[in-house]
């Protein structure tokens, strides 16, 4: 582990062009991917909350299972979708970026609506009897739950950003890991492993650890932030 | 009591919002207005050989390689699938195949390097310094020492197991645990042997740049059987229409190129030539 | 049709609430009319706030009808209902209010000043940016009070008021809501605390086991209930 430490600070104080870039993109891919998996994610997971409909249990149950997808199952199917001889081949999205955020969002998505049904649900049944009294409508108790319940929200989008960040499955099929334009962090731990290049391979991990250390960080002060309002 | 319809104008907002987001994202990729996509093998990945040689090319020509890195048979599928435009692999017959189905118009030799026998420095199958490779696995049978295969239709496994057919083996038929198929790249398979004390098959390349050798050594190198050799083709345009072509033709025209085949020489580790250039040859 | 612009008076007529395995409400006749404060009083589970739910127009009834100045919507716009434990949301006692005003329909401009009004009314002005949901109960029921009358109701329903707080807090409670009465709102209130029902209240509904066991003046009631379940109910004892 020293040599990695040693590693990542060489690394990291040589401003390394390469380093930086992968950084980058690991930083660009995940945080894209987060926020349209809870664009579309947390009011799904509201709507979800608030709505009784047969095979309700169904969703819900299925919800709860795909945050738990296989990352290298997601990486295959989005890989076969998005290949020339597959149905959106046309859009010319392999081996790119965006097909790295796609595989992500799709990882992702799952787990930003089943916790943000789970906290709106919570929300809704301290809420219920106030809104109904105050005649809120439909769409008002969905922006009204999303803005008091906004502390665990934004906790939940971090956990689905660390979840993006860790990911290397998906991202390395779909992505191919190719130098300098589809090469993240977690590609590149995976490929400077396989190259014998342990050393290397620990401080990128390092650096990356940093990161999600950082981020974990974030949502601790969020969620302390949220007491204030919630006690 | 609380019914709410399905507020679809939310819905399509966000699936829009989704659209948009992620074409913003393609378009902001610029470096794919000018490149093309090569299918290569992980081995040739590992040997550094693309990041000494696209520099080079793409100042020639501006064209920007991307080069995706997979097994021999995967990357022959990926072309398949027409998610490539060049392929660019060291398995003879499978690219003969690729060239029988149509998936390419033409094959290119570009160049050849060599694998090696790599093994524990202990040598407990003594094949050290045999000179015949097939001997030298049967030997290892025979022992019952470890050996690890790729087990991934690359290039390098399919060279493996065409020696074992020679060795007179029938590996498919080996139930006892001394071989160890990984299905993985050549790094992977070559931390797996240093892990284990075990035999692999390498190409040289890839041995020169590994970084965890352990105590790995080369044992047995030089048999003509173990000669690598690496050929060029270009997606068929007239199967797969989004195949750049122009662009592909481009890259394949400077590997074969005599600068391209003189810097394909001029790669060295450690002062070591890994590659032999013999494009127009008749391998 | 036109929207009603009141929803006085209130008519029950032979309803009835039935909820899986129990009657909440049983055949419950009555008027609500605009004046003096109705208090309803009676044991637990006799039905006091599944009334006043339905006079709101939350629960509607499984049997008989009710009428808001005799039409078959209820405006609820036009009324307000503090629950027995009112929940505070999640932001501070301005945003609480801030939050009923907006859900009124009053214009953003104008919030802020009658946000101050309100809480200056019922004497939170000096806790305004505390998160709501540390105050005590005496001042959390005085916020939902105040979140209420933002609505500018004509009718207001209080279910238990008081009924958890110590007779400080039950003393500013009431003074509010004499207040509220003398501004014209009928305020309907579900009280199991009888000295609290004559101090307040004109007219009386004694419930038991969601039905109406008698109505009628409060103070007739209190000094000559006419029946006989009434007299039991005033003497203390349980009705059951």
């Amino acid at each position: 582990m020293g040599a990695g430490a040693g590693s990542a600070l060489h690394l990291v104080l040589s401003g390394d062009p390469e380093l930086f870039a992968v950084v980058r993109l690991s930083l660009e891919i995940s945080l894209g991917a987060t926020v349209l998996a809870a664009l579309i994610g947390a009011p799904l997971g509201a709507l979800i909350a608030l709505t009784r409909f047969p095979g309700r249990g169904f969703i819900l149950v299925l919800l709860n299972a795909l945050m738990g997808l296989p990352p290298v199952l997601v990486g295959l199917v989005v890989y076969l979708t998005l290949s020339r001889s597959g149905p959106l081949g046309a859009l010319g999205w392999l081996f790119t970026p965006t097909a790295m955020a796609a595989a992500q969002t799709v990882l992702v998505l799952p787990i930003i609506a089943a916790l943000t049904r789970q906290h709106i649900e919570d929300l809704w049944s301290e809420y219920r009897d106030e809104l109904l009294a105050m005649n809120v409508g439909r769409l008002g108790r969905v922006a009204t739950l999303l803005w008091d319940a906004r502390f665990s929200l934004v906790t939940t989008l971090l956990a689905g950003f660390g979840r993006a960040a860790a990911e290397v499955g998906a991202i390395i099929i779909v992505g191919g890991n190719i130098q300098g334009y589809t090469r993240t962090m977690t590609t590149a731990i995976a490929l400077e492993t396989s190259k014998g290049n342990l050393a290397l391979a620990l401080g990128l991990g390092t650096v990356l650890l940093v990161i999600i250390v950082l981020v974990n960080a974030l949502a601790w002060a969020a969620r302390r932030t949220g007491e204030r309002y919630a006690t | 009591m609380n019914m709410v319809r399905m507020p679809s104008r939310g819905l399509w907002a966000a699936l829009l919002a989704l659209g948009a987001g992620l074409t913003g994202m393609a378009h902001a990729d610029s470096a794919a207005d000018n490149a093309i996509i090569v299918a290569s093998t992980t081995s040739t990945q590992d040997s550094g050989l693309f990041e000494y040689l696209l520099p080079i090319f793409e100042r020639r020509s501006g064209i920007t390689v991307h080069v995706v890195a997979q097994g021999t048979g995967q990357a022959l599928d990926t072309a398949r699938r027409g998610d490539a435009d060049v392929v660019f692999v060291h398995a003879r017959d499978a690219e003969l195949k690729f060239l029988a189905e149509g998936e390419s118009l033409r094959r290119y030799p570009v160049m050849y390097n060599d694998f090696v026998l790599v093994g524990p420095a202990s040598d407990p199958a003594r094949v050290r310094g045999i000179k015949d490779a097939a001997a030298a696995l049967r030997a290892i049978r025979n022992r019952g020492a470890v050996f690890v295969s790729r087990g991934d239709r690359s290039g390098t496994n399919l060279e493996e197991l065409s020696l074992w057919k020679t060795a007179g083996v029938d590996i498919d038929a080996v139930r006892r645990p001394w071989y160890r198929s990984i299905g993985q790249g050549m790094g992977a398979t070559l931390n797996f042997a240093a892990a284990t004390g075990g035999y692999t098959l390498s190409d040289r390349a890839t041995w020169l740049n590994f970084g965890n050798k352990g105590e790995l050594r080369i044992l047995v190198e030089g048999d003509r059987r173990l000669r690598n050799q690496y050929g060029v083709m270009l997606v068929n345009p007239q199967k797969h229409p989004n195949v750049h072509k122009a662009r592909g033709q481009a890259f394949i025209d400077y590997l074969v190129s005599p600068e391209g085949q003189r810097d394909i020489a001029s790669y060295r580790i450690n002062g070591q030539q890994l590659f032999y250039p013999d494009a127009g040859s008749d391998e | 049709m036109p929207i009603p612009t009141t929803p006085l008076p209130i008519t029950f007529d032979d309803v009835s609430v039935h909820a899986p395995g129990s009657r909440l409400l049983d055949g419950i006749s009555l008027s609500l009319t605009a004046g003096e404060a109705t208090a309803v009083i009676g044991p637990n589970g006799s039905g006091k706030t599944t009334l006043l739910r339905t006079a709101m127009g939350l629960v509607a009834p499984t049997a008989g009808h009710i009428s808001w100045a005799a039409q078959a919507a209820a405006p609820i716009s036009r009324m307000a209902l503090v629950s027995q434990r009112p929940v505070m949301l999640r932001r501070s006692c301005a945003g609480n209010v801030r939050y009923a005003l907006a859900r009124a329909g009053l214009p953003w401009r104008q919030r802020q000043q009658r946000t101050t009004e309100l809480l200056a009314l019922v004497g939170l002005k000096q806790v305004a940016a505390r998160p709501a949901r540390r105050l005590s109960g005496g001042e959390q029921q005085r916020l939902a009070l105040a979140r209420a009358l933002a609505r500018e109701p004509q009718a207001l329903f209080l279910d238990e008021p008081t009924s958890s707080l110590d007779p400080a807090a039950t003393r500013d409670v009431e003074d509010l809501v004499r207040t509220i009465i003398a501004r014209g709102v009928k305020v309907v209130l579900a009280t199991h605390d009888l000295g609290e029902a004559r101090r307040l209240a004109g007219k009386i509904v004694l419930l038991n086991a969601g039905s109406v066991v008698e109505s009628g003046p409060c103070e007739d009631f209190f000094t000559a209930p006419r029946t006989a379940a009434g007299a039991r109910f005033l003497n203390g004892e349980l009705l059951v």
